[in-house]
């Protein structure tokens, strides 16, 4: 085909604009492209943070709320659930297991969460998978603790290491007379686990044996002597639970959410992560929004950019009227132009987001703890990446009907 | 119906022909008759500005004459549409301007190709296309290399009209008409490019239509014309 070749060709021989004018569709290409990716990559992840567990318990907040302290990790619990009130509902008959969790205490950075050995039974990720342990195992000491791979990795430690559990959440006094000794590194989840120490119920209480309120009391107790205490749990932050039939589950939901002794709620966690989506669908829909603008952008400048060149390009037309080209086909060669291009560009944009991906990836999993697959384009990706080129194609069209035209206007005789 | 010749005999017949370009300096054309016929070389002398090219943009089908008939090897043009008067265009004529003729970016081969590429009968005609074309690039005297793998920008003026010959000659077209080929030459190089233009001219069958401004090569022709003989000019200077 030889339009297609001299069309080419013509773009070659401008290969200054026409490569400014492709990187510019390509960036904001990738641009869009990536903001799709975070964004499915970030609800995947989520997603795939907490399976087979049916319902979440804890203090009367908001359902989102619940869900973002006790599984992500994000923000803090206004109230605790007291242990009478976790022991009487785990007992209820539809509850097949509960595993408590108690939260609030943190190592240089990382969450620190009291929980059972059940928690290592219970707790799933993407689509049933168990935890497991790269090193060592549970916690069996009261002063052993389970790593997350991040903590790990991040804190350069080994078994056998001591730590030290700081009081609160961003505080400096530490629990310091009484270090744990780390028992197991986990394998890495992709989930907030690997940014998570985990000990046991009984060793939360423990360190705190000696503090009231904000503030250490009285005579301080050993870490020998703690061990002689009475150290069954008080209060729990919430607790994951699993139904002995799906059918009960919004049986028990009710329960907790009436249950007379304590206000308390239970969300599903699948239904308060779509509630968690519908809230930040705005910012999304306002993220892709604006990418999509830069995307139109790209593609005005491309326009421009051919506008630009139409008037030194009549003498070109001018040949091809009169070997015969209908003005038409003028037309037809300018779109093609723009829609080259426009390929062209969203071609180099896939290029440039998987290249992208392949950088940041370490990078948002360390800050962000969400690991961005490099998956396939999906077919809401592979439908923006047509409108791009279709897009191009059709704002192509306004120049091309101008030279159309021109070269009307022109005949054989190119006037300036 | 025409009153003095055959239609079929002449390659070239304009009846009562009236033309205008609009705009801020308008400019008309009036031509009453003029006839090409059939294997007839004519050379036909204007005033630059005088709207010789004008002429040939009728005569080609570019642009259509407000009155009046264009007949060319036999076809009336006025009778065709858009679209087909360029296919007609792009069958039967071959056209040579004065310079600036080929496409920059494309090879001189792909220059000369291109006309069959809105010709299909032409393109037939022609059997291989390529080796019709450096067939006569060879005739021409031009280096295949340069034809093969050259841009425009590594020939010279006198090349690139040679180009020029070449693809208006290629799928032998009945008529070539030629605007001012020879303006961009050097005075020792015009003659010797008419002599190659008519020997292929000849060779191919066709008729010639060449126009001017410099009448100092109109001995080569079989016939030479001047536009004011033919044509009515007017010009109202709204500036
Ligand atoms: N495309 C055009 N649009 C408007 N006016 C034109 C156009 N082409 C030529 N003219 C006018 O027609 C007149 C004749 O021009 P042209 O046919 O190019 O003359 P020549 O070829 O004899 O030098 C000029 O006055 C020019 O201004
Ligand atoms: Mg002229």
């Amino acid at each position: 085909m030889i339009l297609l070749r001299l069309a080419l060709r013509s773009l070659i021989s401008r290969r200054v604009t026409v490569g400014l004018t492709v990187l510019a569709i390509a960036l904001s290409t990738a641009l869009f492209l990536g903001v799709e990716k975070v964004r499915t990559g970030a609800r995947a992840s989520f997603a795939d943070t907490i399976s087979d567990t049916d319902l979440i318990l804890g203090a009367r907040t908001g359902g989102v709320q619940l869900l973002l302290y006790s599984v992500f990790r994000i923000g803090n619990a206004t109230n605790n659930v007291t242990w009478e009130s976790f022991e009487d509902l785990a007992s209820r008959p539809e509850v097949d297991w509960a595993v408590p969790i108690s939260l609030g205490d943190s190592h240089r950075g990382f969450r620190v969460m009291g929980t059972t050995t059940d928690y290592f039974d219970r707790y799933k990720y993407r689509g049933g998978r168990a935890l497991s342990f790269a090193e060592g195992g549970r916690p069996a000491d009261l002063f052993d603790a389970a790593v997350g791979a991040d903590v790990a990795r991040e804190l350069g430690y080994r078994l056998g290491q001591e730590i030290v559990v700081a009081h609160g959440l961003a505080s400096f006094t530490d629990h310091d007379d009484k270090p744990f000794r780390v028992s197991g590194i986990l394998e890495k989840t992709g989930t907030p686990v690997d940014r998570t120490v985990i000990v046991s119920l009984e060793a939360i209480e423990a360190i705190h044996a000696d503090w009231q309120g904000g503030g250490r009391s009285g005579t301080p107790i050993s870490a020998a002597q703690v061990r002689e205490l009475d150290l069954s749990p008080r209060a729990i932050t919430a607790a994951m639970i699993g139904t002995s039939s799906p059918l009960q589950v919004f049986k028990l939901q009710r329960a907790i959410n009436e249950y007379p002794e304590e206000p308390l709620m239970a969300v599903i966690p699948g239904v308060a992560l779509q509630e968690l989506w519908e809230i930040v669908g705005v910012a999304e829909t306002a993220l892709l929004g604006v990418s999509a603008m830069v995307v139109a952008t790209a593609l005005l400048g491309m326009t421009a950019m051919i506008f630009s060149g139409l008037n030194e390009r009549r003498r070109e037309m001018a040949i091809f009227r009169a070997v015969g080209a209908r003005p038409r086909t003028i037309l037809g060669m300018l779109t093609l132009e723009a829609a080259l291009m426009a390929t062209a560009g969203a071609a180099l944009g896939v290029i440039l987001l998987y290249t992208g991906l392949w950088i940041a990836r370490p990078h948002v999993d360390a800050a962000f703890g969400l690991y961005l697959p490099i998956a396939p384009l999906t077919g809401r990706e592979t439908a923006g990446l047509i409108a791009v080129v279709i897009g191009g194609t059709l704002v192509g069209t306004i120049p091309a009907i101008r030279a159309y035209r021109i070269s009307l206007a022109d005949g054989m005789t190119v006037r300036s | 119906m025409t009153k003095t010749g055959d239609p079929v005999d002449t390659a070239i017949d304009l009846r009562d022909l009236r033309f205008a370009w609009g705009g801020r300096r308008p400019f008309s054309l009036a031509v009453e008759r003029f006839e090409l016929r059939r294997g007839e070389a004519v050379f036909l002398q204007g005033e630059s500005g005088g709207g010789k090219t004008t002429l040939l943009s009728l005569i080609c089908g570019i642009n259509r004459p407000a009155a009046g008939h264009v007949r060319v090897d036999g076809t009336d043009l006025g009778a065709l549409r858009g679209g087909a008067r360029d296919r007609f265009r792009a069958e039967r004529i071959g056209v040579i301007f004065q310079m600036f003729n080929l496409l920059p970016y494309a090879s001189p081969l792909d220059n000369i190709l291109l006309p069959l590429h809105f010709a299909p009968e032409r393109r037939a005609r022609c059997g291989a296309p390529r080796e019709a074309a450096l067939h006569l690039t060879d005739t021409l005297g031009l280096p295949r290399e340069l034809i093969e793998h050259g841009t425009a920008a590594d020939l010279s003026v006198g090349q690139q009209q040679r180009v020029a010959v070449a693809r208006a000659l290629i799928g032998q077209p009945p008529l070539i008409v030629a605007d001012e080929p020879t303006s961009a030459l050097d005075a020792g190089a015009q003659a010797a490019f008419v002599d190659l233009l008519f020997d292929q001219v000849r060779a191919a069958g066709a008729s010639l239509l060449m126009v001017s401004h410099d009448d100092r090569l109109s001995g080569h022709f079989d016939r030479a014309v001047r536009l004011e003989e033919i044509a009515t000019v007017t010009r109202s200077e709204a500036a």
